[in-house]
């Protein structure tokens, strides 16, 4: 194993950022790590520190170049990284978010092509969705867009090859072993299940995003009425791509 | 601001094709997915501020390619600085970089892009909106910030308030040398970083001794340059967090600077990243002009930068 490839591992990330590198690879055994990390940097940075971005295998932690310099923040992080344990409490903590959700051709238009892919019915394939209980690994892309796994290997459908120019806000998707659900409507390329009710960003709830980087979802399967009294949108998609 | 009270400024009588009320960003809520936003010129923006004698931070309106006309609702003190867009004040050229008094009633208006694309638009007491996640910044993608909060470029019919102005004793002018050329060809002074170990060899070199074209592929979450094809040893990875000024390259081998409505996580290689200040400099290149990439050590990087913020102090 070469210098390079030795984790964990700094690198810049311009005059204001280092990413620290974690881990080579996705796993729900990363969280915990990632989780202790993100409270050192709080603790340590204070009020120098300016964003802290988790993903997957790494933590992007921005600081004010004015009151830090790059090589002090450095030196600050790997001060943290020298006895940095899991944060096991923190990781096991936290709710189990139930999302309510319709799965039907109607609003999940990619059923058909993810039973196919998997040799699956439309019926197996919505168990096994719905069966799974989900970690958020990261936020990004939009506003409270969590991306979750890890999907059961079966369901793993590559993206559509021709991305949807409109996504409806609330539909859930799939795509390689993730999953996710679309907190506004954007374009997008993920194979669409269905669609929640859950309000997935709200400016005005504390917190702002329902899903957090750590948190369990789960899908919980509701028909068409269930989900349009609990606020959800039942229009069908439009299929022009 | 020790009160609350506010006075319409301005009203919008054409909003042109983008006007945007930007703060210096919106922090602390990456985490969250939710990006930076903030001027996409951080120079000009700072001294258009400046010269309305407000504090670093104070929103300003960012004005990109022109045809904004706005009706100025009280007398008050403004500035443009940044891009020449044929601004004028009730048919008179305006000048830039400069403090300028402005009467009710009369018309400032922006015609289309001299040099530079954006420019900024401060007025003294600053301008006020509702913050939402701590900041004014507009991300128009992410219907977040702005003057109505609600992510929305200026239309018609729309007013601008502001603070009452104070006293203040900044300088009307900005001097001549912090008055960047445009028009000029520009190094872009990159910190190396990132999966730089990854790229070819060749196609380092090429990356930092070529001379790249600006794209019409940009806008506020990016820029694209053309030039030679940029080959690396890994197509892609796990999404991981993007700071300003981050050099994508995606598979075409074509990079992409990040901007300041970037997504908050992907997964190009990068070569590094931009110093804010080059980033800003990007941001006023236009279509067609030629930039390159100079390689800069984070100490000069810093130090510059350092000398830069000492000016709003």
């Amino acid at each position: 194993m070469s210098e390079r490839d030795r984790l964990p591992r700094l690198e810049s990330a311009g005059l204001d950022g280092w990413l620290v590198r974690l881990f080579a690879r996705i796993d729900e055994a990363n969280l915990p790590w990632l989780a202790a990390l993100t409270r050192r940097c709080e603790a340590a940075f204070g009020d120098t520190l300016v964003d802290l971005v988790p993903s997957y295998t790494t933590l992007l932690v921005v600081f004010d170049p004015l009151q830090l310099s790059p090589d002090k923040a450095r030196c600050r992080l790997v001060e943290l990284l020298t006895d940095l344990a899991p944060d096991d409490e923190q990781a096991a903590a936290g709710e189990v978010h139930e999302l309510p959700t319709w799965y039907d051709p109607s609003v999940g238009p990619d059923l058909e092509r993810v039973a196919a892919h998997a040799g699956l019915s439309v019926e197996q394939v919505i168990d096994c969705h719905s069966q799974g209980v989900y970690r958020v690994f990261a936020l990004g892309f939009v506003p409270g867009f969590a991306f979750m796994g890890l999907l059961d290997e079966r369901l793993a459908t590559p993206r559509l090859e021709t991305p949807r120019r409109r996504v409806p806000l609330g539909s859930v998707a799939i795509t390689g072993r993730q999953t996710a659900a679309y907190p506004m409507q954007t374009p997008g390329g993920w194979n669409l299940l269905g669609r929640t009710s859950a309000r997935l960003f709200d400016r005005d709830r504390e917190g702002f995003s329902l899903l957090q980087v750590g948190d369990r979802v789960r899908f919980v399967p509701v028909d068409r009425d269930t989900l349009q009294r609990q606020g959800g949108d039942v229009t069908p998609i439009e299929e022009a791509r | 601001m020790g009160s609350n009270y506010t006075v319409i400024s301005f009203r919008v009588l054409h909003p042109g094709p983008l006007a945007l009320l930007q703060d210096a960003g919106r922090f602390g809520a990456r985490r969250l997915g939710v990006t930076q936003g903030g001027p996409a010129d951080l120079n000009a923006w700072a001294w258009a501020n400046r010269l309305a004698g407000n504090a670093w931070g104070t929103p300003a309106l960012e004005v990109t390619f022109g045809g904004l006309e706005l009706e100025v609702a009280r007398d008050l003190a403004l500035a443009v600085a940044g891009a020449d867009l044929g601004a004028t004040l009730d048919g008179d050229p305006l000048p830039l970089w400069t403090r300028v008094t402005a009467r009710e009633g009369q018309r400032l208006a922006f015609a289309s892009p001299q040099a530079g694309l954006r420019a900024y638009l401060a007025v003294a007491g600053g301008f006020v909106a509702e913050p939402v996640l701590g900041s004014c910044a507009c991300v128009v993608r992410e219907g977040l910030g702005g003057h109505d909060g609600r992510g929305r470029p200026l239309a018609e019919g729309d007013e601008l308030r502001a603070a009452p102005a104070e006293p203040f004793s900044a300088s009307p002018e900005v001097p001549g040398e912090a008055q960047p050329d445009y028009r000029a060809d520009c190094r872009l002074a990159l910190l190396p970083g990132a999966q730089i170990a990854d790229f070819h060899g060749g196609s380092l070199y090429a990356a930092f001794n070529a001379s790249w074209e600006v794209d019409d592929r940009a806008d506020r979450m990016g820029v694209r340059l053309t030039g030679p094809v940029l080959r690396c040893r890994i197509d892609s990875l796990i999404s991981e967090g993007l700071g300003l000024g981050a050099v994508q390259v995606p598979p075409d081998g074509q990079p992409i600077v990040l901007l300041n409505d970037r997504q908050t996580i992907g997964g190009y290689p990068r070569l590094g990243a931009l110093t804010p200040l080059a980033a800003s400099r990007l941001a006023q290149c236009v279509p067609g002009q030629r930039v390159r990439l100079a390689a800069q050590s984070p100490e000069r990087a810093l130090a510059d930068y350092r000398r830069f913020r000492r000016q709003f102090d």
